[in-house]
């Protein structure tokens, strides 16, 4: 009863978060409401059982990604008008069709299974730290370190892309 | 009343169509990048909740993988977002059409 409590009124915030993302004209909206979706979803982690992704959510998405944006969004600035004339013909309607098209497929080929496979048996899973820590000090340890070189070349490479020089400048206009 | 996992997973395909949309429609390339991310969420939500169904601790390891996965290409993304804002004043996707043939 609760979780059904929980799930509608998330439900309609993520959503709401959601489309006003898209929808707003003013960058600072658009991230904000996505920040919103956010932490709609981190309800509902810890309502499936997933306190640490819960939590992980909040600090990496809410806490870190979206403060990037907003910086980001501060540096280049909101004062610019978006231009929402389409250059290629039909494409706004084209897009609406497709992407509906797809969700109701999603939609109709979840209602007769959302997955597949046997649960495995067991107690109830428990996303602890010490349970999502054994896992992925165990099963997943090697995708745990490549993720570690990810990383390293993710913060190089936004090390070099920021110590470009005004002299380059020419070549790319 | 119950909710089983198949209602947010229900939510979650709705939730990606709306990033899918952001990204096709808007032509800022930060709020794009912002639909990206909420794509990102939604299939992070179909994770968790098929993780339960299937009693797997494995769904919700999957959803760290994609957080990492996604603050790296976030940081590398708006550092080029704002070095391409550098050189040619905009953000918008429209205007950068320098490699069109």
């Amino acid at each position: 009863m609760v979780e059904t409590v929980l799930f509608v009124i998330f439900a309609i915030t993520a959503l709401y978060g959601a489309i006003s993302m898209v929808m707003a004209r003013n960058p600072v909206y658009s991230a904000l409401g996505l920040m919103l979706t956010m932490f709609s979803l981190a309800v509902f982690y810890v309502s499936n059982a997933g306190h640490f992704v819960a939590v992980v959510q909040v600090i990496v998405y809410t806490g870190a990604v979206m403060t990037l944006f907003l910086f980001v969004i501060m540096l280049i600035g909101v004062d610019k008008a978006e231009d929402r004339s389409e250059q290629i013909p039909f494409q706004r309607p084209i897009t609406l069709v497709l992407l509906g098209l797809f969700a109701a497929g999603v939609l109709v080929a979840g209602a007769r299974a959302w997955t597949t496979g046997t649960a495995s048996t067991g107690e109830p899973i428990n996303g602890t730290i010490e349970a999502i820590g054994d896992s992925l000090f165990g099963d997943w340890v090697l995708p745990f370190e490549v993720t570690a070189l990810l990383l390293i070349i993710a913060a190089a490479g936004t090390i070099a892309l920021a110590f470009f020089k005004s002299g380059d400048e020419e070549e790319g206009a | 009343m119950t909710v089983t996992p198949g209602w947010y997973m229900a939510l979650a395909s709705v939730l990606f169509v709306i990033g899918g949309a952001g990204l096709l429609l808007r032509r800022n390339a930060l709020v794009m990048f912002m639909a990206v991310e909420l794509m990102l969420n939604a299939v992070n939500l179909t994770f968790v909740a098929a993780g339960r169904e299937l009693n797997l601790i494995d769904g919700q390891v999957s959803v760290f993988f994609v957080m990492v996965v996604a603050a790296a290409e976030v940081v590398v993304g708006l550092a080029i977002i704002v070095t391409v804002f550098r050189r040619r004043a905009t953000a918008s996707v429209d205007e950068l059409a320098a490699l069109k043939g």
